[in-house]
C-alpha cells in the first residue's frame, strides 16, 4: 500500500513539474530562440568564483561584495561588485573597470580599461564569493570551537551534549585516533595545526553543500584553497623535520652507487617531498569538485530534457531530485571523509619527518637486550639447581 | 578554466584566513579543549582502575571473611574438643583421687580393725586368764577335798577354751585373706 502511494506521488510530481516546464519551453521557444542551453558554461560558472553571490530565485540580483584591485602604476581601488553587474563599466579615481566578457582571455575577471583595451590589474585581492565563503567558514569554525572551549572551561569534567557533543565527538575522534596515536609524545606540538586543518576543511565542505547564501561556494573544490592547505602541511613537515629526515632524503641508506656519482635516490626522495602535497591538493580538490559537479549535472539534466520534451523533463525531474538528494547525502559523508583523510595524511607526513635516528634506537635496543641477557645469566647462576633437577 | 589555475586573490585570502583561524584556535580553543579532553580521559581511566581495584578488594574481603569464619569455626571446634577432653580428664583424675582416698580410708579402717581385733584378742586372753584364775580359784575353793576331780575339771575347761580360741583365729584369718 505504501509503495503504491509512493509511486502515485512520484507520477503526480512528474506531471505537476512537467506542466510549467512545458510552458517554459514554449515561451523559451517563442521568445528567446537563440538563447541555447550551455551546460558546460553553467556548471563552470557555479563551480568557479564570482564577484557577487547569487541569491536563489533571482538571476539578476547578486549580493554585492567588495572588489579590491591594484592597477599597474597606481594604488589600490576598492568598490562594490554591484557596480559591475551585467558587464557595466565603473569609473573610480580615473580608472575604469569591468568584468571581462566571454571572449576575453581574462574571462570573468575584473579588468581595467585602458585606451579601450582590457588590462589585467597587477593585484586582485577582491572579496569574491569564495573569499566571502572562506571568511564565513572561519567565523563558523572559530565560533563552534570557542563555544566548546568555553564549555570546557566551565565544566572541566563534563562531556557536552547535543550540538557541542557532536563537535566534541569529532575533536576526540581526530585527537585520539589520528593525532595522538600517530605522533605520540609530539602530538601536542602539532595538534593545533592538524585539528585546525580538519575543522576548517570539514566546515568549508559542509558550508559548500548548503545551496543558498551562507553556503554554496565550491570552496574546497577550488584548487587554490587545497593548494594552500597542502603547502602549509609541506611547510610544517619540512620546517620541523629532524636531522634524520633530511639525511634520509639526501643520503639515504642505500648502496653507494645509487647515490654517489649520480644522485638517483636523493632525486627520487626530493621528488617525493613534492608529490605528497600535490597528492593532498588534488585529492581534496577533485573529490569536492566532483561532488558539486555531479549535483549540478543532475540538476541540469532537468533543463536539458525539458528542452527536448516536456514530459521527459518532468520524469527526469523526479529522478534528478532523488539522485541529487542522494548525492548530497553522500557528499556529507565525503566531506567528512576528505577532511579526515587530509588530516590523517598530514599527520602521517609530519610524523614521518619526526623520526629519530635509527642507530640510536638500535643502540638502545642493543643495550636493553644485553641488560636482559645479563640479568638472565645472573638469575641462572643464582639458581642453577632447577634446570639440572628438571633434567 | 580558472578552476584548475589557482587564483592569486584566493590564495592570498586563504593564507590570511587560515593564519587568523589558526591563531584564534591556537590561542583560545585547542589548549583548553585538548587539555580537558585528556584530563577527562585520565579521570575516566583512573575511575575504571579504581573500580576494578575496589572490586578486587571486595572479592578478597569476602574471601578473607569466609576464611576467618572458617578459622574461627575450626578453632571453636578445637576448643570444644579440648574442653571435652579436659572434662573427661578431670573426671578421671577425680575418680582416681577418690578411689585412692577410699583405698586409704579402707586401709586405715582395716588396720584399725586388725588392731582392735588384736586388742580384743589380748583382752580376751587377759579375761580368759582372769576367768581361768577365777575358775581355778573357785575349783580350788570348792574341790579342795577331791584333788583328782579338781584337776580333771581344770583340764576340761582349759580344753574347751583352747578349742574356742582356735575356731576364732581361723575365722579372723579367713576374713583377712
Amino acid at each position: 500500500m505504501k509503495k503504491i502511494i509512493n509511486i502515485l506521488l512520484a507520477a503526480f510530481l512528474a506531471i505537476a513539474v512537467a506542466t510549467p516546464a512545458y510552458a517554459d519551453a514554449i515561451t523559451d521557444a517563442t521568445h528567446k530562440e537563440e538563447k541555447a542551453l550551455n551546460p558546460k558554461e553553467i556548471i563552470f560558472e557555479h563551480l568557479g568564483d564570482g564577484y557577487g553571490w547569487e541569491v536563489p530565485f533571482n538571476h539578476h540580483k547578486r549580493i554585492p561584495l567588495p572588489v579590491i584591485v591594484k592597477v599597474k602604476d597606481g594604488g589600490f581601488h576598492c568598490f562594490m561588485s554591484s557596480h559591475l553587474e551585467h558587464g557595466a563599466e565603473y569609473t573610480t579615481d580615473g580608472c575604469t573597470f569591468r568584468i571581462a566578457g566571454k571572449d576575453s582571455p581574462y574571462k570573468g575577471k575584473v579588468v581595467q580599461i585602458v585606451d579601450g583595451k582590457e588590462v589585467k590589474p597587477s593585484i586582485d585581492i577582491s572579496i569574491t564569493k569564495n573569499v566571502a565563503a572562506l571568511l564565513i567558514s572561519i567565523i563558523f569554525v572559530s565560533w563552534l570551537l570557542i563555544c566548546l572551549a568555553r564549555y570546557h572551561k566551565r565544566n572541566p569534567y563534563k562531556a557536552p551534549r547535543k550540538g557541542l557533543g557532536f563537535v566534541e565527538l569529532l575533536v576526540e575522534f581526530i585527537w585520539d585516533s589520528v593525532v595522538k596515536s600517530t605522533l605520540k609524545d609530539q602530538a601536542m606540538k602539532f595538534a593545533p595545526y592538524l585539528m585546525t586543518v580538519f575543522f576548517f576543511i570539514f566546515g568549508m565542505n559542509l558550508l559548500g553543500l548548503i545551496v543558498i547564501f551562507p553556503g554554496g561556494a565550491n570552496l574546497t573544490g577550488n584548487i587554490a584553497v587545497t593548494l594552500v592547505l597542502a603547502v602549509l602541511t609541506f611547510l610544517v613537515t619540512n620546517i620541523f623535520g629532524t636531522k634524520h629526515y633530511w639525511k634520509e632524503i639526501f643520503w639515504p641508506d642505500v648502496p653507494l652507487w645509487l647515490k654517489f656519482p649520480l644522485p638517483i635516490m636523493p632525486m627520487i626522495e626530493i621528488f617525493g617531498m613534492f608529490t605528497k602535497p600535490a597528492a593532498l591538493t588534488v585529492r581534496l580538490f577533485a573529490n569536492m569538485m566532483g561532488g558539486h559537479m555531479i549535483v549540478l549535472v543532475l540538476t541540469l539534466l532537468i533543463f536539458i530534457f525539458s528542452a527536448i520534451n516536456p514530459v521527459a523533463g518532468g520524469a527526469t525531474t523526479v529522478v534528478s531530485v532523488l539522485f541529487c538528494v542522494f548525492m548530497l547525502l553522500i557528499d556529507v559523508l565525503v566531506s567528512f571523509i576528505q577532511a579526515y583523510v587530509f588530516t590523517m595524511l598530514s599527520t602521517i607526513f609530519i610524523s614521518l619527518a619526526q623520526e629519530k635516528e635509527h642507530e640510536e634506537d638500535e643502540k638502545e635496543a642493543h643495550k636493553l637486550e644485553e641488560k636482559s641477557y645479563r640479568e638472565e645469566k645472573k638469575h641462572a647462576t643464582e639458581t642453577p639447581a632447577p634446570t639440572l633437577a628438571g633434567n | 578554466m580558472e578552476l584548475f589555475t589557482p587564483d592569486f586573490g584566493l590564495i592570498f585570502w586563504m593564507f590570511v584566513g587560515f593564519g587568523i583561524l589558526f591563531l584564534i584556535l591556537w590561542k583560545f580553543a585547542w589548549p583548553v579543549i585538548l587539555k580537558t579532553v585528556d584530563n577527562r580521559a585520565d579521570l575516566i581511566d583512573k575511575g575504571v582502575e579504581y573500580a576494578q581495584n575496589a572490586k578486587i578488594h571486595l572479592d578478597n574481603a569476602q574471601k578473607e571473611s569466609e576464611k576467618m569464619l572458617n578459622d574461627t569455626r575450626a578453632q571453636q571446634a578445637d576448643m570444644l574438643r579440648e574442653a571435652d577432653r579436659m572434662k573427661t580428664q578431670i573426671i578421671e583424675e577425680a575418680r582416681g583421687a577418690a578411689q585412692k582416698e577410699a583405698q586409704k580410708v579402707m586401709d586405715a579402717a582395716r588396720v584399725s580393725i586388725e588392731q582392735q581385733q588384736k586388742e580384743a584378742e589380748k583382752q580376751f586372753r587377759d579375761q580368759v586368764s582372769t576367768f581361768a584364775l577365777d575358775i581355778a580359784q573357785k575349783v580350788v575353793k570348792k574341790e579342795m577335798a577331791n584333788p583328782t576331780a579338781q584337776s580333771q575339771l581344770v583340764n576340761t575347761y582349759l580344753d574347751e577354751i583352747e578349742k574356742n580360741n582356735d575356731g576364732k583365729k581361723n575365722n579372723a584369718a579367713a576374713t583377712k585373706g
